[in-house]
């Protein structure tokens, strides 16, 4: 049967490795290239690069990361962050890597969805939502909003609605972040993660609050999560991949335990 | 020489970059004469199977590929190239190069596995249960795991030319080996380092088993 994924996180900005609490105050904290290949090493399944770099023209430096990443890791990773159209999208498969993600591009403007899926196929894109509980209302009916620009713009849009309707527009992955929950180390929003990946065909990552292994092991169970995004855990060396993979193996959840 | 077969089909840089990594010589190519001298080919492959059929025919590599095929040198599928070496594929309706008879199908709506609904496509790490022996699998350890990424699969009519079987809801065969063939539903390139082994071994191979 296939294994749940565990899939650490890296935010680049302008060439390192940065981390953030509620999307503020980010510190730089190494080399991206190193730290993919140490994941690597240590057993993550695929690897996730967020490009945060604020200004436009510091953006090659990231397409000089993904070279340097394809050249030194065999597994999938993806890089989202700044995807604006196909020819984004294809400067960086160029690059190497296998899947990208739209986030704020998408919504502005959905078809960067379905040019995306036709151009490269569906495998290659993921759907990023960034998402704010919100009161249930006629306009927001799950009570979970869709928010952009790094988390600082509301746009009106129904978390639910979006998920089903990029899956129609050819997305072939969705990657889940709750912002209520991002860099609290308190444990991934379960209701969203399930409410989400419940009502979609498309393998859903579950991302933001991992903080212990348990929170890992919940997310992939009554979160209904297909992978489990990770950064904090794992980037300041609290825990290793491999040990947590240890965990949730003996919680009797599937995961690749030889590499 | 190794020759990868370039038909626009995508992540051929990937199978080039494992490639560097084991330190084997390639070369990336449409050209029959090249693919002719090759010692090895490699056809890689994603997207979708009547748009590849489409640009092999235009190119004429199918019969390339065949006339490679007869004369016996090793030829490794991965992914989309195991689903257009069979017969047929239910994507697009297609007629594939028909290497091995019996067609490429989809996977079952509504898939399940202990009641929970499956997800279409199979995307992630999973493992092949080898029915034999082979040298491109040597030095595999039997619990490794493979990156897998399709909705459709090979279904060959002769049981014979199954190598290995995956589960995801149904059993279906993820590696075929056939006279100087193998060929594999999972990116060996994206697999870690038991795929990385599976490449070394096949660029080692003479072509039998």
């Amino acid at each position: 049967m296939l294994s749940k994924r565990i899939i650490p996180c890296l935010d680049v900005r302008a060439g390192k490795l940065t981390k953030g609490i509620k999307f503020k105050g980010n510190v730089d904290i190494g080399n991206p290239v190193e730290a993919a290949r140490r994941y690597y090493e240590e057993g993550a399944d695929e690897i996730v690069f967020y490009d945060i770099t604020a200004s436009s023209d510091k953006r090659d430096i990231m397409i000089d990361v993904v070279k340097r990443v394809a050249e030194t890791i065999f597994i999938p990773f993806s890089v989202g962050g700044g995807i604006r159209n196909l020819e984004d999208m294809r400067k960086v498969i160029a690059a190497g890597a296998e899947k990208v993600s739209v986030n704020s591009a998408a919504v502005e403007n959905p078809r960067i969805i379905t040019d995306g899926a036709k151009a490269f196929g569906s495998q290659c894109v993921v759907l990023g939502m960034d998402v704010k509980k919100v009161a249930v209302s006629s306009k927001i009916p799950s009570g979970y909003e869709i928010v952009i620009e790094g988390g600082r713009k509301f746009t009106g849009i129904d978390a639910l609605w979006w998920a089903k309707e990029a899956q129609k527009l050819g997305a072939g992955e969705i990657c889940l972040n709750s912002i209520d929950a991002d860099g609290t180390q308190d444990g991934y929003e379960l209701n969203l993660t399930a409410l989400i990946s419940e009502n979609v065909r498309i393998p859903v990552i579950a991302s933001g609050g991992a903080g212990r292994p348990e929170h890992l092991a919940d997310v992939l169970t009554a979160g209904k999560a297909d992978a489990a995004l990770i950064a904090s855990m794992v980037h300041y060396k609290t825990y290793t991949i491999a040990g947590i993979k240890r965990f949730l193996t003996e919680r009797e959840i599937k995961v690749r335990n030889i590499w | 020489m190794v020759a990868i077969i370039d038909y626009k089909a995508g992540n051929i840089t990937s199978v080039a970059r494992a490639l560097e990594n084991i330190g084997q010589k390639y070369a990336i190519t449409d050209d029959e004469r090249k693919l002719k001298d090759a010692s090895h080919i490699i056809f890689p492959g994603v997207g979708a199977a009547g748009e590849a059929m489409a640009y092999l025919r235009k190119k004429k590599l199918d019969n390339t590929l065949k006339n490679c095929f007869s004369s016996g040198k090793p030829i490794l599928g991965i992914c989309l190239g195991t689903q257009i070496v069979m017969e047929h594929s239910e994507e697009n309706d297609a007629e594939c190069i028909g290497l091995i008879t019996g067609s490429t199908r989809r996977f079952p709506e509504r898939l399940t596995s202990g009641g929970e609904i499956l997800k279409i496509p199979h995307m992630g790490w999973n493992s092949v249960n080898f029915k034999r022996e082979h040298t491109v699998f040597a030095k595999i350890n039997p619990e490794a795991e493979f990156y897998f990424v399709h909705s459709y699969y090979p279904a060959p009519s002769d049981m014979d030319v199954v190598l290995g079987t995956t589960d995801y809801g149904i059993t279906f065969c993820s590696v075929l080996a056939f006279k100087n063939l193998v060929a594999m539903q999972f990116h060996p390139e994206k697999s870690g380092r038991p795929g990385l082994q599976i490449l070394q071994n096949f660029c080692a191979w003479r072509g039998s088993a």
